[in-house]
C-alpha cells in the first residue's frame, strides 16, 4: 500500500460533512422524554449522545418531605406502566426496615404477587405493542392496547385506580379484592389468550419485523452487566438473572414458571423474552388465584397498618395509632435498607434511610432503565438511525422512572 | 383553373362534449369522489381491523351519516390552517413542490380506460381520456415526475429530518422505477401493445385476463407499486417514528393536503392500471359486450349500448375498489421496512425476479408459437 493510499481519508477528500441531528425532546419516538444528538453519516449513526432529564420532578426530595405513607403516590409515577410493582416494592423495603416483613398474613402475600404479576403483563403490553407500533405495525399495537384495557379493568375492579393505583399500603392493602374476582380474571384471561395469538401472528414470524429486530440493538453478555442491564434485556443476553428467583420475595419461591432467557441479546430476543414473561405471568396469576387463602389482608398491627374505620370507632388503641399516624406519620425505627424486586423492566429497587422518625430521611430508587438508557449510544453506534427505534423501544425508557 | 374540392368540417361538438364529459367524470371519480372518502374509508377500514369504531363524532345538526362528514370537517380544517414556511426555506421551491407531487397523480389517469368502446348516437365513444398508443410509458413518465415534488419538498424545507426525507424518496422511487417497469415487460409481451385500451379489449375472455398469463409479473408489479406509493410497509421517506414526517415535516394546512391527496390518488392509480393490466379492466367475467348488448337490445340501438356502458363502468370501478381495499389492508397490517432493506428488496429481489419473469415470458411465447 502506497502512503498516498493509506493517507487517504473519505470524509476530507470528498468534503462531506457529518449531519448533527437532534432527536429529541419534541420527536415521535422520543415522547418528550429524552434527547438524541446524533451525528449521522447519511444514514448511518456515527455518535449517539443521550440526554436525560426531561421528566425530573424530584421525586426522591418529595419522598422525604412527607411521612412514609404519603411517598405512595409517588412511587405510582416512576413507571406508571406497572404503578403497582412501584407500590409493593416500596412497601417491602419500608416492612423490611420495620421488621414486620414476616408478618403479612399470606392472603395479602398472594394479592401483592399476582397484582404485581397483573403490572407486570400492563408493562409488557404497552412496551411491545408501542415498538409494534413504532415500526409501523398500527393494528398490533392495538390489539395489545386492547388487552391491557382488559387487564387495567381488573386493577380497577381491585383498587379503583386503572393507571396509578396507590392500591399497596406499608402492612397491608387498601382494600381487599372483589367478589367476582376469580371469574373476572378467568373471563380477561380467555380474551387475552386470543389477542395474544393475533398479535404473535402479526408480528413474530412476520419478515419484515423480524428484519428489524434480529440483530439491531445487540450488546454481549460482558457489557450487559458492566452497564448494569437487568430484568428482561439482561435475560435476553441469556443471563439467567431474575430477581424472582436470585432473591425470592412474596410467593415466587413456591410458584412454578419459567425464567424466558434470550441468546443474542439483540432486540428481537427481547421481544421474545417479553412475550414469553406475558405467558409466564399468566400461569404465575392462574397458579395463585387457586390457592388464594381466605383471611386478613393487613398486618394486624394499628403501629404499622393504619387501622380500619371501624377500628378506630371501636378500640381505643386503634384510635390512637389512627391519631398517631396521622400527626406524626408510622413511626420506623433508625436505620437503612435495600430490597430489590424484580420490576417489568428490570431490578427496582428502593434504598430508605431511616432517622427514626415519621418521614424518610432518604429515599433512592434503583430504576433499571436507567442503567439501560446509559448504553443507547454504545447499541446505536455504527447501525442504522431507523434501527434507533427499535432499540429504543425494547430497553423500554419510562420518563418517570428514569429521571425521577 | 382551380378546383375546389370541399372537405366537410368533423363534427367538432360531439367529440368536444365527449371529451369534456369524461375529463369531468375523471375528475370528480378522482378529486371529488376518492380523495375525500378515501381519507374517510382509510379510518374507518383500519377502525374495522382494529376493533374500534372510527370517526362518528362530526355532525351537523345532529345528523353524523356514520361519520361521513369528516371528509368534511377534514377539508375544513386543512383549509384555514397557517401556512407555514420555516425560516430559511426556500419559498418558491416549498410552494410548489405539493403542486409537483399532486398534478401526475391526476394526469396518469387521463390514459387508463374505465371502459371500452360504445355506440351511442351513431357517434362512437372511446371512454379514455387520452388514447395513446404507448399509454403506459406515458404513466411512468408522469408518475416518475412525483418523484421530484417530494425530493424538492424535503430539499426546500431547511430541516434535516426533510432533508433525510426527501433523500430517501428520490433513492426509493429510483429503485423502483426501474424494477416497475420490467416488471410489466411481460405484460406487454404477452398482449403485443402498450396502448391500455387494447390491452383492456384483449381480456374480453375471463381466461385471458392478465392475471392468468402473468402472476409474478403481477405480484411484481403490485410490491412496486406499494413501493412508489409510499406507505407502509414502504413508508421509509415518511417513517414518523423515525422522521418525524419525513419530507412534508415542515409542511401544513392545503400544502400537506396537497401531497396527502396525491398519496390516496396513487392508490386509485395504481388499483386502475392494476384492474386493466391484470383483472380484465371493464370486462365483466364470462360476460361479452356483444351479449350485454344483445341482452338489453329491448332498450333500442343506442340504450342497449349506453346500458352495456353503465355496467361496465361500475364492474371497472368496482374493481378498483376492491384493490384499494387490498391495499388498504397491507397498509393496516404490515410495519415499516428499514431505509436499506426496501433498497435490498428493490435491487436483489425484485429487478432480477422482473428479468426472470421476461424471459420465462419469452420462452412461453416462443413456445406457443
Amino acid at each position: 500500500m502506497t502512503d498516498a493510499k493509506k493517507d487517504y481519508d473519505f470524509h476530507k477528500e470528498s468534503h462531506t460533512e457529518r449531519m448533527v441531528i437532534n432527536m429529541g425532546p419534541s420527536h415521535p419516538a422520543t415522547h418528550g422524554t429524552v434527547r438524541f444528538f446524533l451525528k449521522l453519516d447519511g444514514e448511518k449513526i456515527v455518535h449517539c449522545e443521550t440526554e436525560i432529564g426531561y421528566l425530573h420532578r424530584g421525586f426522591e426530595k418529595h419522598c422525604e418531605n412527607g411521612s412514609w405513607t404519603q411517598a405512595f403516590p409517588y412511587t405510582d409515577r416512576l413507571n406508571y406502566n406497572s404503578a403497582i410493582q412501584n407500590n409493593v416494592a416500596y412497601a417491602m423495603t419500608v416492612e423490611k426496615l420495620m421488621g414486620v416483613a414476616d408478618k403479612m398474613p399470606e392472603r395479602g402475600v398472594y394479592i401483592r404477587t399476582i397484582m404485581c404479576e397483573f403490572a407486570r403483563m400492563a408493562d409488557h403490553y404497552t412496551n411491545l405493542g408501542a415498538a409494534a407500533l413504532e415500526l409501523g405495525a398500527l393494528t398490533a399495537f392495538i390489539y395489545f392496547v386492547e388487552a391491557r384495557e382488559l387487564v387495567w379493568d381488573i386493577i380497577e375492579s381491585v383498587c379503583g385506580a386503572r393507571l396509578t393505583s396507590n392500591y399497596i399500603r406499608i402492612g397491608g392493602h387498601a382494600s381487599d379484592l372483589p367478589e367476582n374476582f376469580k371469574a373476572h380474571v378467568k373471563k380477561v384471561f380467555a380474551t387475552n389468550r386470543e389477542l395474544y395469538e393475533d398479535f404473535d401472528k402479526l408480528l413474530t414470524k412476520n419478515r419484515i419485523f423480524l428484519d428489524r429486530m434480529r440483530d439491531t440493538g445487540s450488546i454481549s453478555v460482558e457489557e450487559a452487566i458492566q452497564y448494569g442491564f437487568t430484568g428482561p434485556c439482561l435475560r435476553a443476553c441469556g443471563v439467567e438473572y431474575d430477581v424472582r428467583r436470585a432473591q425470592p420475595y412474596l410467593l415466587y419461591d413456591q410458584l412454578d414458571f419459567d425464567v424466558p432467557v434470550g441468546s443474542t441479546g439483540d432486540n428481537f430476543d427481547r421481544y421474545l423474552v417479553r412475550m414469553e414473561e406475558i405467558r409466564q405471568s399468566m400461569r404465575i396469576i392462574e397458579q395463585a388465584i387457586e390457592t388464594l387463602p381466605e383471611g386478613p389482608i393487613n398486618i394486624a398491627d394499628p403501629a404499622v397498618r393504619q387501622p380500619s374505620k371501624e377500628g378506630v370507632n371501636t378500640v381505643m388503641e386503634m384510635m390512637i395509632f389512627h391519631f398517631k399516624n396521622e400527626i406524626e406519620g408510622i413511626q420506623v425505627p433508625r436505620g437503612e435498607a435495600y430490597f430489590p424486586t424484580e420490576g417489568s423492566n428490570g431490578e427496582v429497587g428502593f434504598y430508605l434511610v431511616s432517622d427514626g422518625g415519621g418521614k424518610p430521611y432518604k429515599c433512592r430508587v434503583r430504576p433499571p432503565c436507567f442503567a439501560m438508557t446509559q448504553a443507547m449510544g454504545r447499541m446505536v453506534e455504527g447501525a442504522f438511525l431507523a434501527d434507533l427505534i427499535p432499540t429504543f423501544d425494547m430497553i423500554n425508557l419510562i420518563g418517570g422512572e428514569c429521571d425521577r | 383553373m382551380f378546383e375546389y374540392s370541399y372537405i366537410p368540417p368533423a363534427p367538432l361538438l360531439p367529440e368536444i362534449l365527449e371529451m369534456m364529459l369524461k375529463i369531468v367524470f375523471i375528475f370528480t371519480m378522482n378529486m371529488g369522489f376518492f380523495a375525500p372518502v378515501l381519507g374517510y374509508v382509510e379510518r374507518k377500514q383500519s377502525a374495522l381491523m382494529q376493533d374500534r369504531i372510527g370517526a362518528n363524532r362530526a355532525d351537523l345538526f345532529g345528523v353524523t351519516a356514520g361519520g361521513l362528514l369528516h371528509i368534511m370537517t377534514d377539508a375544513i380544517k386543512l383549509l384555514f390552517k397557517e401556512d407555514f414556511i420555516p425560516r430559511g426555506a426556500d419559498k418558491l421551491l416549498h410552494t410548489i413542490a405539493p403542486l409537483i407531487a399532486v398534478v401526475p397523480a391526476l394526469i396518469a389517469f387521463t390514459v387508463i380506460p374505465f371502459g371500452g368502446t360504445y355506440v351511442l348516437w351513431g357517434h362512437k365513444v372511446n371512454l379514455v381520456i387520452a388514447d395513446l398508443d404507448m399509454g403506459i410509458l406515458f404513466i411512468f413518465a408522469v408518475t416518475s415526475l412525483a418523484t421530484y415534488g417530494g425530493a424538492i419538498a424535503g430539499w426546500a424545507s431547511n430541516n434535516n429530518w426533510s432533508l433525510l426525507g426527501g433523500v430517501r424518496v428520490a433513492a426509493q422511487m429510483f429503485s423502483y422505477e426501474v424494477a416497475m417497469g420490467l416488471s410489466l415487460v411481460g405484460v406487454f409481451m404477452v398482449f403485443g401493445s402498450l396502448r391500455l385500451t387494447e390491452i383492456g379489449m384483449a381480456q374480453e375472455n375471463f381466461w385471458h385476463w392478465g392475471i392468468f398469463y402473468q402472476p409474478l409479473g403481477f405480484i411484481l408489479f403490485f410490491a412496486c407499486a406499494l413501493a412508489e406509493n409510499k406507505r407502509v410497509p414502504f413508508d421509509v421517506p415518511e417513517a414518523e417514528s423515525e422522521l418525524i414526517a419525513g419530507y412534508f415535516t415542515e409542511y401544513s394546512g392545503l400544502k400537506f393536503a396537497m401531497f396527502w391527496m396525491a398519496e390516496f390518488l396513487e392508490i386509485v392509480t395504481i388499483a386502475a392500471i392494476l384492474t386493466v393490466l391484470f383483472f380484465g379492466g371493464w370486462n365483466i367475467p364470462f360476460v361479452t359486450l356483444q351479449s350485454l348488448v344483445s341482452f338489453f337490445g329491448f332498450l333500442g340501438d343506442t340504450g342497449s349500448q349506453a346500458a352495456a356502458m353503465f355496467l361496465q363502468v361500475a364492474v371497472f370501478w368496482l374493481k378498483v375498489g376492491a384493490l384499494i381495499f387490498l391495499q388498504m389492508l397491507i397498509r393496516w397490517s404490515l410495519p415499516r421496512f428499514r431505509y436499506d432493506q426496501v433498497m435490498n428488496l428493490g435491487w436483489k429481489i425484485i429487478l432480477p425476479l422482473a428479468l426472470l419473469n421476461i424471459f420465462l415470458t419469452g420462452l412461453f411465447i416462443l413456445a406457443a408459437n
